[in-house]
């Protein structure tokens, strides 16, 4: 099999806190292939963010630091290397969008500015190809007007619009990776199937590989073609989608996936919606054990001693779970 | 079909935009603009649309905790636009809220204890302080939480266990209506279903009438006896929830449905992809709002506005040209 274009192994990603460590990304595996989208899913605190802002090293250190593993990016690993070698990385290669869009975007320079600074420094273009770049870019992404709408100020844009200068910022200099921490969340229903397509439409067009962080196993479900399921900083199942979906393995992605009331089945007998009790533990130094064991109904004793290995269900289906 | 419950009769609110050095009102936004509807006792009306249709202010309205700017609000046959301040007050014990943001919604500085108490105290509810107390802890077992709770603070706990403190305290005057506002957007999915189910047992429980708005059609789906589509400050369908998931007959409500992602990657649907933002609610587009991005649209959408017609029994639709 050919060399993945990301893969992580065992990641520890820590935080430093008055109250203790925090275990954020507590020995993640992970990889991901040339024109993939992995979805990568979890409820808040999972780690799921860290992981991904991890890879291109957008992690305050301190208070976080890397305990161990490795990021391998097409055979390299990116945590020793220094702040000017990731700079070549970042945006060139590996590209990232957020969830909120007016938070990532500088509210004092028009988007154009913001764009073509981008290719500028990555590409080594004058001022004036970068401005025609980044018009060609809002172009790409289905802005109307792009020539025009260069001069506006990110204010003059609606959420979804400014998720699409987002999107064209990160593509502007073709990256092999985009990875997407949230993209729709903040949107309208409308408009996060609008940004949906647009993406894949991108992908498509670029062959790139996606990595898109969620927590609606919806938009998983429509967009991905495998799925890394995070809970507590930890892998607990990964697999191709239809697999994850149609046979889903650990108890906690059985929950998650009962849990969701679905649209299309308002036909059938209206059912009482499956939800997993209790709360997502503290990561402030947790337990020996499966951290999912405290809210699971199959839980024994020996979940509680040690944590389970990851282990080989199906074909490119991993679960970690002594079930 | 006896009285209802609440009747909400061509409602609007407008807010004032102000503008230049002497804040003059420069203009108006209908964030309301003549909604009607009737919710019959012990039934769940869903209330969806967009950020921005209009949907919370409806809510918030009916309660007056925003002033509306006309039309009427019949409470048990007593119109409470009218309604002098004592009226209102011992209106609100049958009439409760409860709001999307568990963090904003409890004062941090009082104890769970004193927030759910509040109530009973302005109500005249408890006869003496032992008797307020077994109340309290009577609500925290209702909800699902400890007795001891009551004397801890809002910010011990998750969110989940927030929005079951700001349910307790809403149910602590026994009302018949609760206005939900977004009850669960703010929660993860597993501590949605959570929340999701244990809102049906207090209707059982105790007979309530829910005003449910949200903007995740599944959630809304799933919980309500009819639903209310709004786009822009108008109701633009209204139906049983059943017939509005199989038979959608607004082309928007019909486009809002098939963009919800569906949680199944063998499930493959056409989707109907809507052009464009939501228009600017200052100045809506003439006629029917929802022209200038309905894909069915012909000349005259943008000359007359449709009304709220009933095209199938129990089942009204705003357009000129569906059903």
């Amino acid at each position: 099999m050919a060399e993945p274009l990301l893969d992580i192994r065992g990641l520890k990603t820590w935080f430093k806190t008055d109250d203790g460590m925090v275990r954020a990304v507590d020995g993640v595996d992970l990889h991901i292939d040339r024109g993939e989208t992995l979805g990568v899913v979890g409820e808040s605190g999972c780690g799921k963010t860290v992981t991904a802002r991890s890879v291109l090293k957008l992690i305050d250190m301190p208070p976080g630091r890397f305990e161990e593993g490795k990021i391998l990016w097409q055979g390299r690993d990116l945590i020793p290397l220094e702040q000017d070698e990731m700079n070549k990385i970042r945006a060139r290669e590996i590209a990232i969008i957020f969830q909120e869009p007016m938070t990532s975007l500088n509210p004092v320079y028009t988007v154009g500015d913001q764009i073509a600074e981008v290719i500028e420094l990555h590409q080594k273009l004058s001022r004036k190809q970068a401005m025609a770049g980044a018009a060609e870019m809002l172009r790409l992404v289905n802005i109307p007007n792009p020539q025009r709408r260069v001069n506006d100020y990110p204010h003059q844009f609606s959420g979804g619009m400014r998720q699409r200068v987002m999107i064209a910022m990160a593509l502007s200099c073709q990256p092999k990776l985009l990875i997407a921490d949230e993209p729709t969340t903040a949107l309208d229903v409308t408009i996060q199937a609008q940004i949906l397509e647009l993406m894949q439409e991108m992908k498509e067009r670029f062959g790139m590989a996606i990595m898109l962080i969620t927590h609606a196993m919806g938009v998983v479900a429509e967009t991905c073609q495998r799925v890394t399921v995070m809970y507590a900083g930890k892998v607990v199942e990964e697999a191709p989608v239809e697999a994850l979906f149609g046979n889903p393995r650990h108890p906690y992605t059985q929950g998650l996936i009962r849990s969701i009331p679905r649209v299309d089945r308002a036909a059938e007998k209206k059912q009482r919606l499956e939800a997993i009790a209790g709360t997502v533990p503290s990561l402030l130094d947790p337990p020996p054990g499966c951290r999912f064991a405290s809210r699971c109904k199959f839980a024994m004793d020996v979940c509680t001693q040690a944590m389970p290995p990851l282990k080989e269900v199906g074909p490119g289906h991993y679960v970690r779970c002594v079930l | 079909m006896s009285e209802p419950l609440l009747s909400v009769k061509d409602l609007r609110k407008h807010f004032a935009v102000r503008g230049g050095i002497l804040s003059r009102v420069v203009d108006k936004v209908h964030a309301v603009d003549g909604v009607s509807f009737d919710i019959a006792a012990g039934e769940t009306l869903g209330l969806v649309g967009e950020s921005g249709c209009g949907k919370s202010t409806t809510g918030r309205c009916i309660l007056r905790l925003i002033e509306p700017s006309s039309g009427e609000v019949y409470f048990q046959g007593a119109d409470v636009t009218k309604m002098n301040h004592g009226a209102l007050q011992a209106l609100r014990r049958d009439m409760q809220i409860i709001f999307q943001d568990p963090y904003a919604s409890l004062n941090p500085r009082l104890t769970v204890g004193a927030i759910i108490g509040e109530a009973l105290t302005i109500h005249n509810l408890a006869a003496s302080r032992q008797a307020l107390e077994d109340r309290v802890v009577q609500l925290l077992e209702t909800v699902g939480l400890q007795p001891d709770h009551m004397r801890r603070f809002p910010h011990e706990f998750s969110g989940g266990q927030r929005q079951r403190i700001g349910i307790a305290r809403a149910l602590a005057v026994e009302p018949k209506l609760l206005i939900c506002d977004e009850p669960v957007s703010a929660l993860d999915v597993s501590i949605q279903a959570q929340v999701i189910n244990l809102l049906e047992d207090l209707q059982e429980q105790f007979g309530l009438t829910y005003l449910f708005i949200a903007h995740d059609l599944s959630v809304v789906e799933h919980i309500s006896t009819r639903i209310a589509v709004m786009y822009l400050g108008r109701v633009v369908e209204i139906a049983p929830a059943r017939d509005l998931y199989d038979t959608p007959l607004h082309p928007y409500s019909e486009a809002l449905l098939s963009a919800v992602p569906i949680p199944d990657p063998t499930v493959k649907r056409k989707r109907i992809m809507l052009e464009g933002d939501v228009p600017n609610p200052i100045r809506p587009p003439s006629g029917c709002h929802f022209h200038t991005r309905c894909p069915i649209a012909k000349p005259d959408c943008s000359q007359r506005a449709p009304v709220l017609e009933e095209k199938r029994p129990g089942h009204w639709a705003a357009c000129h040209y569906r059903g």
